[in-house]
């Protein structure tokens, strides 16, 4: 059948004289009328027609060879969320679609646009449990913001442009795209392609109520105390400038969720730090003292509110945000503000008096002379000769000057840098914040480096997340991103090794993790690396990661047990807070 | 806040897949949907779902938000028990001679508005539109003269103060939709606190 269908095909000469185009030609011509340049991909046997008919696109659309589909979905959530653009994949059926998995998941938990289209058993076969034919849209349906299949090569134009407008509209989100092999191959007349800009049952943005955002603003100017808190809203609704002339004209200190981070410049007189279970110390108190809490494009994940009954409970809330459904879902808000907060905050921003709040912000700066006393001065300037996460980070700062895209994984290096890094500009920090997907970095770095290389980017990974997804060093090797990767190696699973340490009377249950000689695995990739793990070494060799030409890996091993602190252990109140383990 | 019956009421596009897309939005929260039902609307290519859950206030208006972020989804609206005219049909299959001989039961299938459907020599098949202790009740009654087999439909029910849904359906094909979409919300006076 396939073979059939195969030969009948007529010679490519004569495509361009003719209006019909294939389903695969389509999908191409969609990528181009919507923007794509880079496409991250895995080719397969149910998506050889695309991938046929990509040859002939090869002048005007890049593709890079993943090693792994998980690579590739990773690879495009990096990419769009340096780019600000939707990040595009091609997977083939079956095992190559399942592979999507996690990063579909990541990708809607943290709202990231992506376009993944995915090859399927010709259209007759479908049910038969055909060869890598799985059930791809009930798979991912829980983890897509949509999904469609498509068995006829007509709606193809039609389908792709509803798919890149719901991926990169509204509340963002990944859109699968699930194309029968038949439909890839099969001829139809092509009357052009057509943008999306409206569908009847989807409201992208929520009407904004300008009574809604007079109440706010009569909360905010009442107020003695007000916290701003904010999310990656800011930055996907491409708000920065906005959300600065509103914190500046209030004068009310801002502290970021981990996704929020880089929306405003790290040192901004009014950045009062991270929220969150590794937030700082200021910041995560405050909140249970601050008269009126203003979040903004954020959504009270867990980590960042703690135990919800004991969060917030003396404050007014204002919750300005694009998806109506976060409202009230942890925190109840006094005042919703539904809308694009590009739209909601210049009309706040007006609606508001110029302010200072001198003594308040003061409270901040004594709480962060707290933490720089008990914490951060140990884990920057350590006394030991032992390295810290927090000096790499802090050398890398001087060396970057907060310039550099930092993708890291997760766990302890993940806080430590996010705790850490400085930032001038947005989309700086990418990281998995919502899923917590190891392996995450190194092909979100890859896609980094393709979605904005005009900047440096820097991998930051622990020694367990590397080995997860270290096969995308194949990729580096072939297509030669940029990416600086520095390993920090504290042979543990640190952040489990912490919570078994705190938590679980230090009984070490499979934390041990040993790790190659990473030096020699990059080596055998052609990248050149070194290891470190002396101090004296530390500024030179990281100097030397950043000169050099294309990619280097850069193992620093770090001290074995270091804990990452502040802390809000599991249950407790943001209030509850700690600074070392003996507060445990 | 006490769980009670709501009665969810879903307007969509007709869809291959929305019923999963629906269906997980419960099932992920450990919630079990008591009845469901899909049928055409008042409004030509619009369906309808009617969803029954027990839980509290509370847990389902954040479940009506979750069924309306769905693309294909309009509208989504819930609603008490007061507030909606709602019916299930059930079928009953009873030996027919015991039917013939005791005259008991005839009067026991008027009392309860039973229709026969179907009368065959060996069963007859009788049919109750009502609510749930309705149909509940003629099992009961039924079940000593040799019930063989019984089904319950799901629920259908009609909103009391719905204007239907073809004008709204003109606010959602709008490109800028006006406030009449957006419902579900409102500033709760007494306590000044607005909800949704």
């Amino acid at each position: 059948m396939e073979t059939l269908t195969m030969t009948k095909k007529q010679p490519r000469k004569d495509e361009k004289a003719v209006t019909s185009i294939s389903g695969s030609v389509a999908v191409l011509e969609a990528f181009l009328a919507e923007g794509v340049e880079t496409i991250f991909g895995y080719p397969g046997g149910a998506i050889m027609p695309i991938y046929d008919a990509l040859y002939d696109y090869n002048d005007k659309l890049k593709h890079i060879l993943v090693r792994h589909e998980q690579g590739a979905i990773h690879a495009a959530q990096g990419y769009a969320r340096a780019s600000g653009k939707v990040g595009v994949v091609f997977a083939t059926s079956g095992p190559g679609a399942t592979n999507l998995v996690t990063g579909l998941a990541d990708a809607m938990i943290d709202s990231t646009p992506v376009v993944c289209i995915t090859g399927q058993v010709f259209a007759h076969l479908l049910g038969t449990d055909a060869f890598q034919e799985t059930d791809v849209i009930n798979i991912t349906t829980p983890v897509t913001k949509w999904n469609y299949q498509v068995t006829d090569a007509t709606e193809i134009p039609s389908v792709l442009a509803k798919a890149f407008y719901i991926a990169g509209s509204g509340r963002p989100g990944p859109v699968v795209i699930d194309i029968t092999k038949n439909a890839q191959l099969q001829k139809f007349d092509y009357a052009g392609y057509e943008k999306c800009e409206h569908i009847r049952s989807y409201r992208p943005k929520p009407i904004v109520r300008k009574n809604y955002v007079e109440e706010a603003a009569k909360l905010i100017n009442g107020a003695e105390r007000p916290f701003v808190i904010f999310g990656q809203g800011v930055i996907l609704g491409k708000a920065e400038k906005e959300f600065k002339q509103f914190i500046e004209k209030a004068g009310i200190p801002a502290a970021w969720t981990i996704m929020g981070m880089s929306a405003i410049p790290t040192d901004h007189p009014l950045a009062v730090g991270m929220l969150g279970m590794h937030g700082n110390y200021g910041p995560n108190v405050l909140t249970n003292e601050c008269d009126v809490l203003i979040a903004i494009g954020m959504r009270f994940d867990d980590r960042v509110t703690g135990r919800l009954d004991k969060y917030a409970k003396q404050a007014k809330v204002v919750h300005l945000d694009i998806d109506p459904a976060e409202i009230d879902k942890n925190v109840k808000s006094t005042v919703p503000v539904w809308g694009d907060c590009k739209e909601t905050l210049p009309m706040l921003t007006e609606l508001i008096e110029q302010k200072v709040y001198p003594q308040w912000l003061q409270r901040f700066k004594d709480h962060q002379q707290k933490e720089e006393d008990k914490v951060i001065k140990d884990e920057l300037n350590p006394a030991s000769d032992v390295l810290t996460m927090g000096e790499v980070i802090k050398e890398l700062n001087e060396l970057t000057k907060g310039n550099a895209i930092i993708v890291t994984d997760v766990g302890q290096h993940q806080m430590v840098a996010c705790r850490y890094a400085k930032f001038n500009q947005s989309k700086s920090n990418i990281t998995s914040g919502g899923l917590g997907t190891m392996g995450f970095a190194l092909p979100a770095a890859i896609g980094a480096a393709y979605g904005d290389p005009s900047r440096t980017t820097v991998a930051i990974i622990g020694d367990g997340g590397f080995q997860m997804t270290l096969q995308e060093l194949g990729t580096i090797m072939q297509f030669k991103p940029d990416v600086k990767i520095i390993i920090l190696n504290n042979n543990f699973l640190g952040m489990v090794r912490q919570w078994q340490q705190l938590f679980h009377e230090k009984r070490y249950s499979f934390v041990d993790i040993q790790s190659p000689d990473f030096v020699q695995v990059a080596k055998g990739f052609g990248i050149p690396g070194k290891s470190v793990a002396k101090r004296d070494d530390l500024k030179e060799v990281l100097k030397e990661m950043l000169g050099s030409k294309g990619s280097f890996l850069l193992e620093v091993m770090v001290g074995k047990e270091n804990n990452v602190f502040p802390m809000v252990p599991q249950g407790r109140g943001v209030a509850e807070i700690v600074l070392c383990k003996e507060e445990v | 806040m006490l769980k009670q019956e709501y009665t969810i009421t879903v307007y969509t596009e007709n869809q291959i897949g929305l019923l999963n897309r629906i269906a997980i939005i419960f099932s992920r929260r450990k919630i079990n949907i008591e009845s469901l039902n899909t049928s055409p609307s008042e409004v030509d290519s619009v369906h309808r779902f009617t969803i029954v859950i027990n839980e509290t206030e509370d847990v389902v208006r954040k479940l009506c938000r979750q069924i309306e972020k769905q693309v294909e989804v309009l509208k989504a609206y819930f609603n008490t028990q007061d507030e909606i005219v709602w019916q299930e049909l059930a079928l009953y299959k009873v030996p027919t001679d015991i039917i013939a001989e005791e005259v008991k039961v005839e009067r026991l299938l008027r009392e309860h508005g039973a229709k026969a459907v179907v009368i065959r020599k060996d069963y007859t098949v009788f049919e109750v539109a009502g609510h749930r202790e309705e149909t509940d009740n003629l099992i009961k009654v039924l079940e000593p003269y040799g019930l063989i087999e019984f089904v319950r439909s799901a629920r259908v029910a009609i909103i009391k103060d719905s204007d239907g849904f073809h004008e709204k359906l003109k606010e959602f094909e709008y490109r800028e939709p006006g406030e009449d979409a957006v419902e579900n919300e409102f500033l709760n006076e007494n306590e000044k606190v607005f909800s949704m």
